[in-house]
């Protein structure tokens, strides 16, 4: 019942095929509804020719669950699976450009690496690039010990995201290949692994 | 090619390919998937396209409109009152953009409609070109599925898929747009060859036998159940299942208003209409039954009302071919996913053999409530002015229910939705979803094009009319036959009403004027007459039917009426008012 009131952060994963146009379809049915969309992502998958798009939106199970169901029906869209953080392992990556003479000059370059975990990507005269991939506190930590040295430019990429509970997408891509499908491909009633739409 | 079978892959194989303009290539893809009638306009970046289309004229009757967005609805229209694919050509542009109206109505209708719209040379794309507009992202929210076409040798496959999913699953319109270039462009061809399946679209969920067997359960432990049929039904062909399930369980069973039709107005079980001007029982025993089954409809806020007080004590049942639909406004106990050509029988087998007198009686005693209170004086006034109802009622006895009625958008739509008689599947043809005014004259003219052995009368209002009104060229050029009746109240009537009822009667913007139809239609060498007396309406309803060709019958009705029962906005079903 409380997943019905309870916002937070939702993982959602949406296989696709390649295809121009179909970004702007996705992205209309969040807008349509004025759900914000924190970060997205698309990307090849692990099957050839289709494309994994990875969206995080704060809601509502309930309307998680709509968004899915209609994100699911656009034509080009092979399946759709929502998980909340807990369910899948997610990485996002920051860059982080500083003066170089100024971080040489404060901070130990080495504790900064050991402590976020960061890499420098590129040391220059006038400026380096560390880069730190992880969740958002971590990469927003290293922001603000860098913003007393003269950050210059700062960026993080969206977030992906791997299922935990999933045996990747080859073999359900084979049933939907196939004129008549297998039982397991029809979920809709399960969009989300082991629901059971009896419990909502 | 002519003598070309597609379905024998031996001959396909032995038979060389040849070379044709995308032009010549969509033509004859038109064809291949059973196409005969056009609704369209030309313009600068389809002229391709037209030109040779001159070469098709006995293959492919094109409809001149007088405006592209009639072309939508008289596609809509045919589509509707025929089960086929609605077809409309457009021009890039200010062509393109006239179809959207119609794109939309199609879209929350579920009706099968492909549209080919011209677009600038692939070269100018992007760069602001004489009559360039991004059509395809303007109708992405609007179309089921929608494609440009740059290159020629794309336009076989991407007929064939907008076909298959135009009219496939859940219908809905698809467009295609083809650059100039691709539309001049010469390629070798293959055979055409029909779409059946597309890896990442699943028009038609599993049937779940489980489920099933739970919705029977459910159905035959029922006391009180209720079913609501909307179009589902007649989007699937399941007419006859759909009757046989209601009549072995013997349940009650209500409609939306795309519904209508899906089983004959007099059947003792259909007991009336869904939804805020619906009747008087169907909205107050919503709140009463037990056992809700919702077929082919979607719980639109126009039938339910409030929500959170929407059949809370009911459990409730949903077949629907759309999972989407599922549990998007009305939460369902038993989803019942599918075709329900496939799963009304499955169900029909299960469910023991009932009838729930009682409980049917309660539907009677409400109608005759309904009748003492509303119907009789709307439908049999023997003084004062012609009110909408009567001449309804008038219609229904010359047409003995036979007819096809297309009704515009407005208290005249509810009227006639209220008071038509139906005795076939496919004669009610509305916009019921988008609710667009300007609707019903060319919708009208594709619903005798996909019907021409039917009566087709269009209801519409003196505002709506006035909407799309140009379309009586069309009426004149192609010679067809459409009897148009206009139900005048020299207001426009609805929002009228609701300035009267929620607004203290401040009636703002709600009186308009008209020009004098009869001598409008004259001017398009269309036969009219105009009525206002009671003796004269039953003369003129004979006139207009019994007239070869086309007529226009305007009726002069009350000024002031209101559209009763009503369930206002924001209350729920059971509050419906009497008056
Ligand atoms: C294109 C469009 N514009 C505005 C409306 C809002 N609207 C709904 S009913 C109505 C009045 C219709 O007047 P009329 O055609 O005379 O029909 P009546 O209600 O009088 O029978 C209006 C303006 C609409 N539905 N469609
Ligand atoms: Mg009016």
């Amino acid at each position: 019942m409380d997943s019905n009131i309870e916002k937070k952060e939702y993982n959602i994963t949406v296989y696709t095929e390649n295809q121009i146009g179909l970004l702007n379809r996705i992205a209309i049915i969040f807008s349509r509804r004025k759900l914000n969309v924190e970060s997205l992502n698309t990307s090849p998958s692990e099957v050839e020719s289709i494309h994994r798009f990875n969206i995080v939106i704060n809601e509502t199970e309930d309307v998680v669950k709509k968004v899915a169901r209609q994100l699911e029906k656009q034509v080009e869209v092979l399946k759709v699976y929502f998980n909340t953080n807990e369910d899948v392992i997610w990485q996002e990556l920051a860059l982080y450009k500083v003066p170089t003479d100024i971080i040489a000059e404060h901070v130990s370059v080495e504790r900064l690496l050991r402590e976020y975990g960061a890499r420098a990507v590129v040391i220059r005269k006038d400026y380096t690039v560390f880069e730190t991939t992880g969740h958002r506190e971590e990469t927003d930590a290293l922001v603000e010990v860098l913003q007393q040295y003269g950050l210059i430019e700062f960026v993080r990429s969206a977030r992906v995201a791997i299922i935990k509970d999933s045996d990747g997408f080859h073999a359900k891509l084979r049933e939907f290949e196939r004129l008549e499908p297998g039982e397991d491909v029809i979920e809709n009633e399960y969009l989300n692994k082991g629901q059971k739409v009896f419990t909502m | 090619m002519d003598t070309l079978e597609i379905n024998d892959k031996q001959t396909k194989e032995s038979v060389a390919t040849e070379e044709l303009s995308g032009s010549q290539i969509l033509l004859k893809g038109l064809i291949e998937e059973g196409v005969d009638t056009i609704f369209g306009y030309p313009g600068g970046a389809i002229m391709p396209i037209y030109d040779a289309l001159y070469d098709f004229k006995k293959e492919l009757n094109h409809i001149l409109v007088r405006h592209e967005q009639g072309a939508t609805h008289a596609a809509q229209g045919y589509a509707r009152s025929s089960g086929r694919v609605g077809v409309v050509f457009a021009t890039s542009g200010p062509g393109a953009t006239n179809l959207i109206t119609g794109i939309a109505d199609a879209q929350i209708d579920s009706t099968p409609m492909v549209c080919i719209t011209g677009q600038v040379f692939a070269s100018l794309l992007g760069t602001d070109a004489f009559q360039e507009t991004d059509v395809i992202n303007i109708t992405t929210p609007i179309t089921k599925w929608n494609y440009q076409v740059t290159d020629a040798s794309e336009i076989p496959e991407v007929l064939a898929k907008a076909f298959y999913i135009a009219k496939s699953g859940r219908p809905g319109p698809v467009l295609i747009d083809i650059t100039k270039n691709a539309q001049i462009q010469k390629v070798e061809v293959e055979a055409y060859q029909k779409c059946e399946h597309i890896r990442s679209y699943r028009p038609y969920p599993i049937v779940r036998q489980n489920y099933i067997e739970k919705a029977a359960a459910l159905i035959n432990s029922a006391k009180k159940p209720f079913v609501l049929f909307g179009q589902g039904i007649l989007l699937g062909n399941a007419e006859k299942e759909f009757q046989a399930f209601v009549e072995k369980a013997g349940i009650p069973s209500a409609w939306t208003i795309l519904g209508a039709g899906a089983i004959a107005t007099d059947h003792p079980l259909n007991v009336g209409m869904l939804g805020m001007h619906g009747n008087y029982g169907p909205n107050v025993l919503t709140n009463e039954c037990d056992v809700l089954i919702a077929i082919g409809m979607r719980f639109d806020d126009r039938v339910t009302g409030r929500l959170d007080k929407y059949a809370r004590q009911a459990k409730v049942i949903h077949l629907d071919i759309d999972p989407a639909e599922i549990d998007k406004n009305v939460k369902a106990e038993v989803p019942v996913w599918g075709d329900c050509k496939e799963t009304l029988p499955l169900l029909t087998a299960l469910v023991e053999e009932k009838s729930h007198d009682e409980w049917l009686a309660k539907f009677r005693d409400f109608t005759q409530k309904e009748i003492d209170q509303v119907i009789d004086a709307e439908c049999n006034p023997t003084s004062g002015e012609l009110t909408m109802g009567e001449v309804i009622n008038q219609l229904n006895i010359l047409t003995k229910g036979d007819a096809i009625i297309v009704t515009d958008v407005g208290q005249h739509q509810m009227v006639a939705c209220r008071y038509a008689k139906f005795n076939h599947t496919r004669s009610n043809i509305t916009s019921g979803g988008l609710g667009t005014m300007g609707f019903a004259l060319p919708a009208a003219i594709g619903a005798k094009f996909g019907a021409p052995d039917k009566t087709v009368v269009a209801v519409i209002g003196d505002g709506g009319f006035q909407m799309t009104i140009q379309e009586l060229g069309t009426i004149m050029q192609s010679g067809i036959d459409v009897k148009i009746m206009i139900l005048n109240n020299q207001f426009l009537g609805m929002v009228r009403q609701w300035q009267e009822l929620f607004n203290d009667k401040r009636y703002s913007f709600v009186d308009i004027t008209s020009p004098d139809f009869v001598a409008v239609a004259k001017g398009y060498y269309i036969e009219g007459q105009k009525v206002s007396e009671r003796e004269n309406l039953v003369g003129a309803l004979e006139t207009m039917l019994n007239h070869k060709g086309s007529y226009l019958l305007e009726v002069m009705v009350t000024k002031e009426n209101n559209v009763f029962p009503m369930v206002p906005q924001g209350c729920s079903v059971s509050e419906i008012r009497l008056k």
